[in-house]
């Protein structure tokens, strides 16, 4: 039995672009091969978060949601940036089919994933968690609560 | 005599195979799989594995609705890039493979430069310039287009697509996903000034689009109003947020039509067959604007686009095809 530390860590943000602050926070935590689960109902600034994360890890191009494409890639400054979106997707043998295992992990790789909740089982021991929620009294707040598990 | 085109479209969840005699469509098929998802609420079968079960078969239908054999074809074109890498690799892989084969010339062809043309299948010539609106459920781009291969993105979605932002909204109202066209066919029975829902503006560029705030304040209004989810007055609410998406697209497309002095519109994508934006677009035709939609079939992903624009360029711009033939698919758009 291998034990596994669970740290935990929330932040309170009151705009969009507070929420990009942090994203860049984490992005300068992040190393080669991190896999980012980010879960939150529609709106939640899911998307606005890894905007966040990939100017942190020098992204030049515009960031938007890959819910219809379901994958971006990006070039980091020094890693490949795959932006997941598996909103639309409703089984896991479309999962197999998006080629997410090839690349999820990989050396040189930062992967981020929206709606990863399809893919749970097959997300490393290690991935970070990040639960995105609204306020109920403000459009603009966001509650986001950090997972990172150790071996 | 005018090149025989043979075209593939598979970037996303669609495969459809088109042939062409230069600009005149003589066949355009679309999986039916995925047509039944779009138009029935049936999930789609995704990305490459099914692109490969289907497109052999959807080519031998494709020929054979145009009454063109194999060996008629001169030029082969397929969808390069953006979309999902396995699938564009399916029918790029398939469409290099036939003009090698065949010794025939091969263009890679972008999916959204296929869709600016879209309005334009069967026009053996284009007067430029023109302002471009590519909306759909992935992509909202606004463009100045000089010639065939010249163009300047003048502004696109800095989040969500205008096509997404329906089918989200949709989500939000119970109804299944996408919803896009849905909320359309509401929209229709429903007051547009029921609610305010605010455009946003983003911040350094006055042509980009952004369509996330609008699901936000969506979903805030809803709770607000409707804790218990009962009674939403859906066709109404479905009109508002219209009001405020199309308003926004037309907004933006109009400030580059006046900004570059060009009174001439080509809008394409799943979105452009939105009826609102179609009204509001038509009435500026009064002012004397020429306003061009792609034809029923041509709005959504589809292969005639690409084999056209493929014709377009093959007829008015340098392309070297060797070089074609070495290009590789790229998931994401190079504006």
């Amino acid at each position: 039995m291998s034990d596994i530390t669970v740290t935990e860590f929330v932040r309170i943000t009151s705009s969009k672009d507070e929420t990009v602050e942090f994203g860049k926070e984490i992005a300068s935590n992040l190393k080669s091969g991190s896999v980012i689960a980010l879960y939150g109902n529609l709106g939640s600034g899911k998307t606005t978060l890894v905007k966040g994360i990939c100017e942190g890890l020098g992204v030049k191009e515009n960031v938007n949601s890959p819910t219809f494409t379901l994958i971006n890639e990006y070039k980091g400054r020094e890693l490949d940036v795959y932006h997941v979106d598996l909103y639309r997707l409703k089984s896991t043998s479309e999962l197999q089919e998006t080629g997410l295992t090839d690349f999820m992990g990989s050396y040189n790789t930062i992967t981020l994933i929206e709606w990863p909740e399809i893919a749970e089982s097959i997300l490393p021991v290690d991935a970070i968690k990040i639960y995105l929620s609204h306020s109920v009294e403000n459009e603009n707040t966001r509650w986001i609560k950090l997972e990172m598990r150790k071996k | 005599m005018k090149d025989i085109i043979f075209s593939i479209e598979t970037s996303c969840d669609e495969t459809s195979v088109s042939v062409l005699q230069g600009a005149k469509v003589l066949s355009n098929i679309i999986s039916s799989q995925s047509f039944h998802s779009k138009y029935g609420g049936i999930v789609p079968e995704l990305a490459s594995r099914s692109h490969i079960k289907i497109i052999d078969k959807i080519a031998t239908t494709a020929f054979k609705e145009a009454s063109v054999r194999k060996k008629d074809i001169t030029l082969v074109a397929a969808t390069g890039g953006p979309g999902l890498i396995g699938s564009l690799l399916t029918g790029f892989n398939f469409a290099k493979a036939f003009a090698l084969s065949r010794k025939i010339p091969f263009i890679s062809i972008d999916h959204i430069e296929s869709h600016i043309f879209s309005p334009f299948i069967g026009y053996e010539k284009i007067d430029f310039p023109f302002i471009a609106l590519v909306v759909s459920g992935g992509h909202t781009i606004l463009a100045k287009v000089e010639y065939y291969d010249k163009y300047v993105i003048l502004g696109q979605t800095v989040d969500d697509a205008a096509g997404e932002a329906f089918d989200k909204a949709g989500k939000l109202l119970g109804l299944d996903y996408p919803a896009g066209p849905e909320i359309d066919r509401l929209a229709e029975l429903g007051n547009e000034n029921y609610h305010h829902f605010p455009e946003a503006v983003v911040r350094n560029s006055v042509y980009n689009f952004s369509f996330s705030g609008i699901k936000t304040s969506l979903l805030y209004f809803l709770n607000e109003n409707f804790p218990d989810n009962k009674n939403i007055p859906i066709n109404d609410i479905s009109a508002s947020f219209r009001k405020s998406v199309i308003s926004s697209l037309l907004s933006r497309t109009l400030k580059a039509c006046t900004d570059y002095s060009i009174k001439k519109i080509a809008i394409s994508g799943g979105v452009s067959s939105n009826f609102l934006l179609r009204r509001k677009f038509r009435e500026l035709e009064s002012d004397g604007f020429e306003i061009y939609f792609p034809m029923p079939g041509y709005s959504t992903d589809n292969a005639a686009m690409i084999g056209y624009y493929a014709y377009l360029r093959s007829i008015y711009c340098k392309v070297n095809y060797t070089k074609e033939l070495s290009l590789n698919a790229y998931p994401v758009f190079r504006s």
